[in-house]
């Protein structure tokens, strides 16, 4: 589906979500901060826990796990938040349960999906590692329209 | 040298003034006896002449003049204020304004005399003091006189006085010899300016402009530094290599005001000891890159002399560009910025061996929480620094209106508020134009005529209102006039008949439909089309511009009432006063500006009126809001006997928020919450506290 998130050979920052490891693109990250208070957004989509201040910015932070539909996070000294700047205007933070290493992918190295179920569409392709199977995160459908999405959540 | 210094200055002021007689000359049309304006209008005007004449602006001066003699007959009461008068008056500040502009573009006030305005000036002065039976010469003869006068006054130049005055060093002999050999003479211009002078820089570097239009300048003395930095009397000696002949050079000279004498010699040092002749080239080119060194304004050589002012034009950006900031934010921040100096040092008194010590750490960390609250505060003081009342985009509207109402020939009145409102400087400079549309559209469109104004029952003068306040994270500008409202019928029917909708379309459409319509690019509902507006280019540009600032705008109209348009400006960069309140175990801001009262109702007062809870609060009924219910919070506070009630306000209604307790006031910051998560309308932003915590903003507007 988008193609445009992966490059010949890509640097991919490595993250954990559930026991499974994911691959965010580097270009789109701007910082990795820890675990911090997260103030609430009352009506907010629910896989929107709230927002956190970063240095007097205030940024929006998406959980993946509740994005994913898997079991609420649940927060360790290892829990990090990526922040992404997707748009110089717009940061956005998402909160992983681990921060692992940055990987090089080549084209080669990734399957593009092409599996129809639905969840799967937040990846775009399957990355081979020699340290085991990297979900490569397709970033514009994880940032995607979001009340279609909150529609479909609730 | 460089007059730029007291440009700028002298252009801040010049507005003020312009603005001042303005408005005084407004109120002064209304009330012809008022001896306070006359004064005032009188000392502005003075001001600006004497600024004029200082900074070389002659035009300028030459009408502020003219226009000062008719104010000073006024005065004297000699003359009355005649509607024709005025608007000639008016004209000439028009002229003034012309001429201001030009010299914010170009630093130079452009070449249009206004003869015509001046003789019309020349023309009222005369039939008033006639007609007021007092009997003057016309303005422009005494001007005449005057130029005789001091052309009478000039002294015989006297060739022996002054020369040798100038002592030249031995590369200048060389450059003057070697000019001389190319056919240019070396003129002596020695400048007396007058003891009343009081800019001599910029007077002496307005000679030295206009000496530079014949030629090089290879010297002066004192040097330009130092007459640069104002370190001489009243004279000063320039010395030029040129072609033109001394009588012009004379003439240019004294053209600059406020020089008392100018006395033109040949350069002469053959009586001194003469430098050998046997220099070579080399050392005389030499020679012509030192005056440039010692006059910086001055050109390489005569050659390029033409290319100064297109260099001068190029300066232009620099002009204006300034903020005027209001003394007590200034002082607000100097005193921040003293306070960081005084956290600094407690900090560095704290020396890193004591941090064993439990108290010393403790001590640390309350250092470091002082200076967070300081750098927040600075943080916020800043952004209040380009905060710009909104009074500077409105304040020409008077006259606008003014004008307008003389030309559409209708009586009408422009009433303002909320002039002190501010904006961020951005808004300030983009909100201007849709303003003006907006009220131009009122009086043409809006406003009837007179004599159908009088058939309806409504008091001849037509109203037109501009408002201003701050709305929670937005100001609104309230633009209305008790006009005949916009004929939704007439719109309808325009519509049809241009092909903007369909007659289909337009029998499912409502009243709101059809206004949005107004918004439409090039639909103009008025009849003919005056050069006032009318020509279907205003309101789409209007809600285009509001839109780009991300604002809204809004019509509201009753036909035969008048109608409304509501502007809708977020403000980005705001600072609010609001109310810290907790609802649950969150922390909330609402908007000082919403709120009405702030109550304690025992939960016996709670009615019922149809399943809602209302409370009736010195008699009038206000529904209930458990904000704790709206917001969802996860962790609800027992209920307890005395409900806090926040009651707030949007234009004629209420609501009580419940919450669960209060902080206090606190001023704050309005961020945004950031564009991908879903902000639901209650929530108008948020704020970070003093300890980093993030407080979310109600817009209470949703809420009621």
């Amino acid at each position: 589906m988008a193609e445009g998130y992966t490059n010949e050979t890509g640097q991919y920052i490595g993250v954990m979500i559930n026991n499974e490891q994911y691959g965010i693109d580097i270009n789109f990250i701007d910082n990795i901060v820890r675990m911090q208070r997260i103030t609430r957004v009352p009506k907010a989509q629910e896989y929107f826990p709230g927002v956190i201040n970063l240095r007097g910015e205030i940024i929006p932070v998406m959980s993946l796990r509740r994005r994913f539909g898997f079991d609420d996070d649940v927060f360790t000294p290892k829990s990090r938040i990526l922040i992404l700047k997707p748009e110089p205007q717009a940061s956005i933070g998402f909160i992983v349960d681990e921060v692992k290493e940055v990987l090089t992918l080549s084209e080669e190295d990734i399957d593009k999906a092409v599996t129809s179920d639905d969840k799967n569409t937040y990846i775009s392709g399957v990355g081979k590692h020699p340290k085991g199977l990297i979900s490569i995160l397709n970033l514009s459908v994880v940032l995607q329209d979001k009340e279609n999405q909150a529609k479909e959540g609730g | 040298m460089d007059v730029s210094q007291y440009l700028e200055v002298f252009i801040e002021e010049s507005k003020e003034h312009l603005q001042a007689l303005n408005e005084h000359l407004l109120i002064l049309e209304k009330e012809p006896e008022n001896e306070n304006t006359i004064n005032e209008i009188f000392r502005a005007a003075h001001s600006l002449k004497g600024m004029a004449g200082t900074m070389g602006y002659k035009r300028m001066q030459k009408l502020t003049h003219d226009m000062e003699n008719v104010f000073q007959e006024i005065r004297s009461g000699k003359m009355k204020v005649r509607p024709e008068l005025t608007d000639c008056l008016f004209e000439g500040l028009d002229a003034l304004q012309e001429y201001v502009d030009n010299i914010i573009n170009t630093q130079d006030e452009g070449t249009n005399d206004n003869q015509p305005l001046i003789d019309k000036l020349a023309k009222e002065l005369e039939i008033g003091l006639n007609g007021g039976g007092a009997a003057a010469a016309p303005e422009p003869e005494k001007k005449e006189e005057k130029k005789e006068e001091s052309k009478a006054q000039e002294p015989v130049q006297n060739p022996s006085s002054k020369a040798g005055s100038v002592v030249y060093a031995d590369h200048e002999k060389l450059a003057i010899k070697e000019a001389a050999s190319q056919g240019l003479t070396t003129y002596e211009v020695h400048v007396d300016l007058q003891e009343s002078c009081l800019l001599k820089a910029a007077r002496a570097y307005l000679v030295f402009k206009a000496v530079e239009e014949f030629g090089e300048i290879i010297k002066s003395v004192p040097d330009a530094q130092m007459i640069e930095d104002e370190k001489f009397d009243f004279s000063f000696v320039v010395c030029v290599l040129t072609k033109a002949g001394a009588d012009e050079l004379r003439k240019r000279v004294l053209n600059v005001s406020e020089v008392k004498e100018a006395t033109i010699e040949k350069a002469s040092f053959e009586n001194e000891t003469a430098a050998t002749g046997e220099s070579a080239e080399s050392k005389s080119e030499e020679t012509e890159s030192k005056p440039v060194s010692a006059s910086p304004a001055a050109p390489v050589t005569a050659s390029q002399a033409p290319q100064k002012p297109a260099a001068s034009t190029q300066k232009k950006a620099v002009v204006n560009r300034s903020v005027r900031v209001d003394i007590e934010k200034l002082d607000d921040l100097m005193n921040l910025v003293s306070e960081l100096i005084i956290a600094k040092n407690g900090l560095a008194s704290l020396s890193p061996d004591d941090f064993s010590k439990k108290e010393k750490r403790s001590a640390f960390n309350e250092q470091i929480e002082y200076l967070e609250r300081i750098t927040t505060n600075i943080h916020q003081s800043v952004m209040k620094v380009r905060m710009v009342p909104i009074e500077s985009v409105v304040n020409r509207f008077p006259r606008m209106i003014r004008d307008l109402s003389k030309k559409l020939d209708k009586p009408m009145e422009l009433y303002m508020s909320g002039e002190e409102t501010e904006l961020d400087r951005t808004v300030i400079d983009e909100i201007g134009d849709p303003l003006m549309h907006i009220l131009r559209n009122s009086a043409d469109h809006g406003l009837e005529s007179a004599e159908v104004r009088k058939q309806l029952g409504k008091p001849e003068t037509g109203s037109i209102y501009l408002n201003a306040f701050q709305e929670g994270n937005s100001v609104v500008i309230e633009c209305s006039d008790d006009g005949g409202g916009i004929n939704t019928e007439k719109v309808k029917n325009k519509a049809i008949e241009k092909g903007t909708i369909t007659p289909e379309q337009a029998e499912t459409m409502t009243e709101k439909d059809f206004i949005d319509l107004l918004f439409k690019p090039s639909f103009s509902t008025a009849d003919k089309i005056s050069d006032v507006s009318g020509r279907g280019v205003g309101l789409d540009v209007v809600k285009s511009k509001i839109e780009s600032l991300s604002g809204t705008v809004e019509c509201k109209t009753a036909l035969g009432q008048g109608t409304t348009f509501t502007i809708r400006l977020p403000l980005t960069l705001a600072i609010i006063q609001s109310l810290m309140v907790i609802i649950g175990e969150e922390k909330y801001a609402i908007p000082l500006g919403s709120i009405d009262t702030i109550e304690d109702i025992p939960i016996t007062e709670i009615r019922r009126i149809e399943k809602k809870e209302v409370i009736n609060l010195r008699g009038s009924v206000i529904p209930l809001v458990r904000m704790a219910d709206i917001l969802e919070v996860p962790v609800k506070a027992p209920e307890k006997e005395n409900l806090t009630v926040v009651v707030v306000v949007k234009g004629d209604r209420k609501a009580g928020l419940v919450v669960d307790d209060l902080i206090g006031q606190l001023e704050i910051v309005i961020k945004s919450i950031g564009k991908y998560i879903n902000n639901s309308k209650i929530i108008s932003g948020a704020t970070v506290l003093g300890d980093g915590e993030i407080a979310l903003i109600l817009d209470a507007n949703a809420l009621v």
